[in-house]
């Protein structure tokens, strides 16, 4: 059965939270922005930190307040985590943005950069995913 | 005022995440094998934040600036160049290994688990690694 409430609840929440960082402070909800913004000190941080600690607080509340139990942890070995982050980390900033930034905020600004960044991650992601578990027989 | 705007849209994307299931891992990388037992669920993730900006940030870009910033700070770039798809083509295959993008990531720091923390530091070096050679 196809479980579509809470994600389409929890798209509508990002999307909310994406608009209302436009229109308050004039600002594209693109987590690695933000984050790269952080910890390179740029002018003006408060409210960079401030996300960061409201994207860590939010779902403890939420998890906490609703009972709902915590997903259950990757068996992925560390290795995996590492290469992971680092892939990430290194495309994200050489691309300019995230599934946040390109795929909810760059598509609705209706930029055919951010489009096509999108159709490009969803794309290497799906291979990844087939590549790993499909050709190579793992997770 | 803007930090507290801050904090509660951080706050409201983190619960986003955490409602939509994004902080699953197991959910991420089900819903990205599109050739095996896809679990499409996370379709209505993107979907539904997708729609309200489309529509929203007509009417939030109509004004001449936000409510607490003298200007929009949007990007600027849009030279759809070999930097922009090889970093997005990389970071999917990050996705796709892992199962999170930043956001996620962050957020299940708060779920205290080992490896999430490692894959937040790896991210941050390979944010790092990009940066210096973008620079040279």
């Amino acid at each position: 059965m196809f479980a579509y409430t809470t994600p389409l609840v929890g798209g509508l929440l990002i999307g909310l939270s994406a608009v209302m960082l436009l229109w308050c402070l004039g600002r594209i909800a693109g987590i690695a922005g933000i984050v790269w913004g952080a910890v390179s000190a740029q002018p003006d941080n408060a409210w960079r930190w401030l996300f960061i600690l409201g994207l860590l607080l939010g779902p403890f509340a939420y998890h906490t307040l609703a009972a709902v139990p915590y997903p259950t942890p990757s068996t992925a070995p560390w290795w995996q985590a590492v290469a992971g982050g680092l892939l990430v980390g290194f495309g994200v900033k050489l691309g300019s943005g995230c599934t946040s930034g390109h795929g909810v905020c760059g598509i609705g600004r209706l930029s055919l950069r951010s489009l096509l960044a999108t159709l490009t991650f969803m794309a290497t992601g799906i291979a990844t995913v087939y590549v790993i578990r499909h050709v190579l027989g793992v997770m | 005022m803007k930090a507290f705007v801050g904090l509660l849209c951080g706050a409201l994307f983190g619960v986003g995440l955490a409602v939509s299931g994004m902080t699953d891992t197991a959910k991420v990388q089900g819903f990205l094998d599109l050739f095996g037992a896809w679990v499409p669920d996370l379709a209505f993730v993107m979907g539904g934040a997708v729609c309200v900006t489309l529509v929203a940030f007509r009417f939030v870009l109509k004004s001449k600036k936000p409510l607490l910033a003298p200007r929009f700070s949007l990007p600027t770039k849009s030279a759809i160049d070999g930097r922009l798809l090889s970093g997005a083509a990389i970071f999917g295959i990050g996705w796709g290994v892992y199962g999170y993008c930043p956001g996620p990531a962050i957020s299940a720091l708060g779920y205290l688990q080992t490896n999430t923390g490692i894959f937040v530091v790896a991210m941050l070096v390979g944010m790092a690694l990009a940066n210096r050679i973008t620079r040279a």
